[in-house]
């Protein structure tokens, strides 16, 4: 039964490859005048012969046009929607004086380390040195920030609930694995561009493009988080009846979160080094500093902006991470003290 | 009808255990299906009845599938073939909201290595059961304190798992399983991880819980010092099936075959044997012995207890029940014959 099912979706596969040779062939402009000569002259077996050639290009530039045409709306209403929130944080963080901000900053890492003075004080300084590096820079980091921090509440927003799905299944993550890995090695500008002509310039793509970018480590990390949680103890949780949402909410998520932790720093690291890609699709920020810098050969400017990129990868850097540590301790106090 | 009904269960482990089952059913070992089909024979074709009140202890080597037993009475895990009857009704037709309203109010378990949440409490770990429940957090945290007192662990309240040693942590497991006021706990190993003397203590706890509260218990161990001690019946496992089910006694006094034979070797049978199992009930009794000695024990008395005396003595016992009747007599003839078989 199983046997047979497997058979008829393999035939099923080779007949679709038949139909795919034939039908490049006949779309193609080169073919020879007759298929008879296929048989008779062999030169085309020598180099990769023209007619051999599957018309994907044509066809996505078709479905492309169309979903330009006819779905635009809904771009422009994620556009919008996206815009909105970008500004609304990038003018709140520009509009804030920043001593403020940096204080602000200073205190998320206070409270998301446990109260560690040393971290507070480091992320603090590295903060402040965004600013002190070049005035401009201050901006600059707030709008790449901003871009930032909406990427990665989409990615929390559709990695974590994906990645539970895959923990749950063996199907589904069959499924999604390859999808992962096709958005982790796919070139960046294969969809910055396209991401253009749906969303048009601007912080947009280069939201859409880092989303795509960053959300495969967070999906992977809250799957494998999930599946590392201690069996006995989701046993425990079945033995005393817990359903389903008990189960996740109480038991798995919380047991997760050091890994969940770990894939979402990860996503905000890759997300920053998306930042000077994106800058070349217009997107201001610290990256387009970095382009400037390199187009007029000035090299120290581009270094400078290359610092203050690093820097702020060190204040997200420490602020999550010092987070996922804390989180594990409480998990695992006893492995802790043995370090 | 018994408390607990295991009828007929296989588990097979593998892609498609249901191919297998008629092949295992006709009698096939489990070495001829792991070569033949590349399944695992968990259990085969295994059947025990459990009382009410009873501590039933399930015992053998790792690989036996004693934790595949017990995991199937509450269901974690689902037979390939074969019920399980809790108090008339079929866990295996339970549909999934029966199931869990099932594990939340008629069972509880204890896990070998204590299956504890680590992001919670020692308060939170015990109340866990009461919370999925949906009950308020006052009344939880009340049972769940009268069940921390009930352990021992007064003042660790608050502490997590993790800073607590093994046995406190398994006591926390216990007061756990006790604080859902289930009839019936599953106990998976429970003392196994812990060190002896730490676990003859946590024996003695139990069966001081166990008197008072009359649980049905079902207990899993390897040991069988652990599975005398605490044990009204014993079933005995091997490779999946079940080599014998008896009292402590039975198992001891004529075990079912060389792989019972084997566990027992090195038992303490002095410990375990009653006054009243060896004796010669008084009248096929004889009179040989000529000593003068006797010493009176009752009935329920262990060997140990008196053995020292009638080998220093050379006198011959006199059993006795509750009332002062004479029951019946050993001498040195029935204590040799008993201590030495093997």
């Amino acid at each position: 039964m199983k046997k047979n099912k497997k058979l008829y979706v393999n035939l099923g596969l080779l007949s679709f490859f038949i139909w795919l040779l034939i039908f490049s062939y006949n779309s193609s402009k080169r073919k020879p005048e007759n298929v008879g000569e296929l048989l008779t002259d062999f030169s085309w077996l020598h180099q990769w012969p023209k007619w051999l050639d599957l018309p994907l290009m044509k066809y996505i530039n078709i479905v492309f046009k169309k979903l330009n045409e006819t779905y635009g709306w809904i771009f422009e209403a994620i556009n919008n929607f996206l815009l909105w929130q970008l500004m609304t944080l990038k003018n709140f963080l520009i509009l804030a004086p920043w001593p403020l901000v940096v204080l602000g900053v200073a205190a998320i890492a206070y409270f998301a380390s446990g109260r560690k003075v040393g971290t507070t004080v480091f992320v603090g300084f590295c903060t402040f040195f965004i600013g002190f590096l070049h005035p401009v820079f201050w901006t600059k980091a707030i709008e790449t920030t901003s871009i930032m921090l909406i990427s990665i509440f989409l990615c929390i927003t559709f990695g974590i609930p994906v990645g539970i799905l895959m923990s749950r299944s063996e199907r589904i993550r069959d499924k999604i694995l390859p999808v992962l890995d096709l958005m982790q090695t796919i070139p960046a500008f294969v969809y910055l561009i396209p991401g253009i002509m749906l969303f048009g310039l601007g912080a947009v793509p280069a939201i859409i493009a880092t989303f795509i970018y960053a959300v495969p480590p967070l999906v992977r990390l809250t799957d494998l988080g999930i599946r590392l949680v201690d069996k006995e103890v989701t046993e425990a949780a079945d033995a005393f009846g817990a359903d389903k949402k008990q189960k996740l909410f109480g038991v798995q998520l919380p047991l997760a979160l050091p890994n969940i932790m770990q894939g979402i720093n990860q996503a905000t690291m890759m997300a920053l080094a998306m930042v000077v890609i994106a800058s070349m699709i217009g997107t201001r920020g610290l990256g387009d500093e970095v382009l400037l810098g390199l187009q007029q050969l000035n090299v120290g400017r581009a270094a400078e902006a290359g610092i203050a990129i690093v820097l702020l990868a060190i204040v997200l850097d420490r602020i999550t991470q010092s987070y996922g540590e804390r989180l594990q301790a409480r998990n695992m106090p006893a492995k802790k003290e043995k370090n | 009808m018994s408390k607990i009904e295991i009828n007929n269960i296989y588990k097979i482990f593998g892609n498609n255990p249901q191919s297998v089952l008629p092949m295992v059913q006709d009698g096939a070992t489990k070495e001829e299906v792991l070569e033949k089909t590349g399944h695992t024979v968990g259990l085969d074709n295994v059947s025990i009845k459990i009382e009410e009140g009873e501590t039933f202890v399930c015992m053998g080597l790792s690989g036996s599938g004693k934790s595949t037993l017990i995991r199937h009475i509450n269901r974690l895990i689902d037979p390939t073939s074969g019920d399980v009857v809790v108090d008339g009704t079929n866990v295996m037709s339970c549909n999934p909201k029966e199931l869990i309203e099932f594990r939340r109010h008629r069972i509880s378990m204890v896990f070998q290595r204590f299956g504890l949440f680590p992001h919670k409490t020692v308060m939170q770990n015990v109340g866990y059961g009461l919370e999925v429940q949906g009950i308020k957090k006052d009344e939880i945290n009340i049972t769940a304190m009268e069940k921390i007192e009930a352990v021992g662990l007064n003042g660790f309240e608050h502490q997590y798992p993790s800073q607590l040693s093994g046995g406190m942590q398994q006591r926390v497991g216990l007061a756990r399983a006790l604080a859902t006021n289930t009839d019936i706990m599953l106990m998976d190993e429970a003392f196994s991880a812990l060190d002896p003397l730490i676990r003859s203590d946590m024996q003695k706890q139990l069966i001081d819980l166990q008197a008072e509260l009359k649980k049905t218990i079902v207990f899993i161990t390897h040991d069988l010092d652990e599975s005398l001690k605490l044990g009204d019946h014993i079933a005995i496992l091997n490779a999946g099936k079940l080599v014998q089910v008896g009292t402590p006694v039975e198992i001891i006094m004529s075990p079912a075959d060389d792989y019972v034979k084997a566990f027992v070797k090195d038992v303490n049978r002095a410990k375990v044997i009653k006054a009243k199992t060896i004796m010669t009930p008084s009248n096929k009794f004889k009179g040989k012995d000529k000593s003068n000695n006797r010493i009176k024990v009752n009935e329920d008395q262990f060997l140990e207890e008196f053995l020292s005396k009638v080998v220093c003595t050379d006198a011959t016992v006199e059993v006795v029940d509750k009332k002062g009747d004479i029951k019946g007599y050993i001498t040195n003839k029935e204590l040799e014959s008993s201590l030495i078989k093997s």
